[in-house]
């Protein structure tokens, strides 16, 4: 943030320039966000949709009903789990495939260190549904993955197996979408560390282990929690690949709210679930920062 | 500094490496396999991509794509320069919040949201209701590079120009605006991207009228994996790949994401 003096008199200006970006996201992002939030509270249509906000006898039609309905079965918090779940075991995989790449691009001559940079980012700018379509054919039956490990599998006298349509295709498409989420702010971490502090360790006899222990990883928490962030919430609320890769196993609690909407086409639920998916991500993530927090403290 | 690499770490992140362009490898070289399935390497063919090119839904559907990702892109180009600009000189509050808030919320929300906003203005979706998402979010991404951008701009050559009698607009127009035009192409250059990629807003904002690229090819690989769609794929990779080298000459910054 800048700190850049306000001059006086210049509350047209501001208002001149910051004016049309402020009033287009109030209009296109603020106010539908609002709208869903009284949504969640209202009745849903006959046909879909929404019932009026006011009945015909003048009174409002609002419930709470719809956020009853959420913890009323044990259904939808296990869907939340399972996708917490998936999302978590995405970030830790992508942290650990993560850290040697961030960490090699930190530590290697400068003049490469753009184009490696580049490389990791080249496939995350390829559309993501090409990405998922890409898993579709290497795990698809036909391909020498699935027939390699059946063949193996047979030798010992287990049933052939499926890898597309599964829990396992949705964490592989899942780490492979968001991988270069986490080695991007790793990086960024990573490259600003002092290398002697290292040499230091060294000098007082730390062997590798020790100095990345307690050197490295407690300076890289902060790269670690936002990587973390950055792969764990797009990872909590996603549809697609579990719609495609996932099978009727690997549903998660995007499929549902995608249903409740353009099936079900019931608007208060669905907002209550894409509520309680932003609010849960939110403050998960929240929840992490503060426990990355006294660590950094102690390095 | 090089000292010596352990040999695991560089095998693990070659390895990864591996991970990431091996996928796309087999996607690009089987829209040239003259097979119907993805299996097996038969024999070379362009035959894909004449049938792609045959193909009018597709057609259509790169056609709205590109007009989508035009007009998304200079408009939020426009009204993301202002915020970023905005960002940068002003104390402001809300704004702030409103930039960074589509990109940090999981997508779903804002399609849905969006979803049910257009339906309540009985803003009948298709084209229209694409692009005006589509707007929506690239505004933060445009406004985080022009920030940036100008946070590295040296804030007294504005004053210089002022003290040699430019009005501020004169200021803006020959200092301020030349200096920040990388961050601005940079950022466009990114909407544009982003905005073609787009799957999860389009897919609640479309309806069942429009149709775009991503939306086309989603539709074909639910049904079934065909090498169609491996060209498809190929010409889009393509694409990206040209634009992201075009954005990283003018802003190397780009690559950064030191925000």
């Amino acid at each position: 943030m800048s700190d850049a003096p306000q001059q006086p008199g210049s509350a047209r200006e501001k208002w001149f320039v910051a004016g049309p970006p402020l009033a287009y996201l109030i209009v296109f992002f603020a106010i539908p966000t609002l709208l869903m939030v009284v949504a969640s509270f209202r009745v849903a249509g006959e046909f879909g949709g929404l019932a009026p906000l006011r009945s015909e006898s003048g009174a409002w039609n609002l419930t709470l009903t719809n956020y009853g309905r959420f913890f009323e079965t044990s259904l939808y918090l296990e869907l939340f789990a399972k996708s917490f779940v998936y999302a978590l075991v995405t970030t830790v995989l992508c942290l650990a495939l993560a850290y040697p790449v961030a960490w090699l691009i930190a530590h290697s001559p400068k003049k490469y260190r753009d184009l490696l940079l580049l490389l990791v980012i080249l496939p995350f700018w390829s559309n993501f549904l090409i990405r998922v379509y890409a898993w579709m054919i290497i795990l698809g039956p036909e391909w020498a993955l699935a027939r390699a490990l059946n063949t193996l599998l047979g030798l010992v006298g287990i049933a052939p197996v499926t890898l597309m349509f599964s829990p396992f295709a949705v964490i592989v498409v899942l780490v492979y979408v968001h991988l270069p989420f986490m080695v991007l702010p790793l990086y960024a971490n990573l490259e600003k560390h002092d290398p002697t502090l290292l040499d230091a360790a060294r000098d007082l006899g730390a062997h590798a282990w020790q100095r990345f222990r307690h050197i490295t990883w407690p300076l890289s928490l902060p790269g670690v929690f936002a990587g973390s962030a950055l792969v764990f919430i797009p990872a909590f609320g996603i549809f697609a690949v579990p719609d495609l890769v996932g099978g009727t196993d690997g549903i998660m609690i995007g499929n549902v709210i995608k249903q409740q909407f353009l099936e079900s086409r019931d608007w208060p639920f669905g907002s209550v679930l894409s509520i309680v998916l932003t609010v849960s991500a939110l403050v998960l993530t929240g929840l992490a920062a503060l426990a990355a927090r006294p660590r950094r403290s102690a390095a | 500094m090089n000292r010596t690499v352990p040999a695991w770490l560089w095998t693990s992140a070659l390895a990864a490496y591996l991970f990431l362009y091996l996928p796309l490898l087999v996607v690009v070289v089987f829209s040239f396999n003259d097979s119907k399935l993805n299996a097996e390497w038969v024999g070379f063919t362009t035959a894909w991509y004449s049938k792609l090119f045959r193909n009018g839904e597709m057609l259509m559907a790169a056609r709205n794509s590109l007009l989508i990702a035009l007009v998304a892109s200079i408009v939020s180009t426009f009204l993301g320069t202002m915020a970023g600009f905005a960002l940068h000189k002003y104390r402001m509050r809300v704004l702030p919040v409103l930039v960074v808030a589509p990109i940090a919320i999981p997508e779903i929300l804002m399609g849905v949201a969006l979803l049910m906003f257009f339906v309540m203005l009985n803003l009948s979706l298709g084209l229209v209701s694409i692009t005006l998402s589509h707007i929506a979010f690239c505004i933060g991404y445009v406004a985080l590079v022009v920030r940036a951008r100008l946070s590295g701009m040296d804030e007294s050559l504005v004053e210089a120009a002022r003290d040699c009698g430019a009005t501020p607009l004169e200021a803006f127009r020959y200092v301020t605006f030349p200096l920040i035009l990388p961050g601005v192409i940079a950022g466009s250059l990114m909407a544009f991207t982003l905005s073609i990629d787009d799957f999860v807003i389009t897919f609640f904002t479309a309806g069942a009228a429009a149709s775009t690229l991503p939306l086309q090819i989603y539709s074909m690989v639910k049904i079934a994996v065909t090498p169609e769609v491996n060209a498809i794929s190929t010409l889009l990779l393509l694409l990206t790949l040209l634009l992201i080298t075009v954005a990283a000459r003018i802003a190397p910054g780009l690559l950064r994401m030191n925000d």
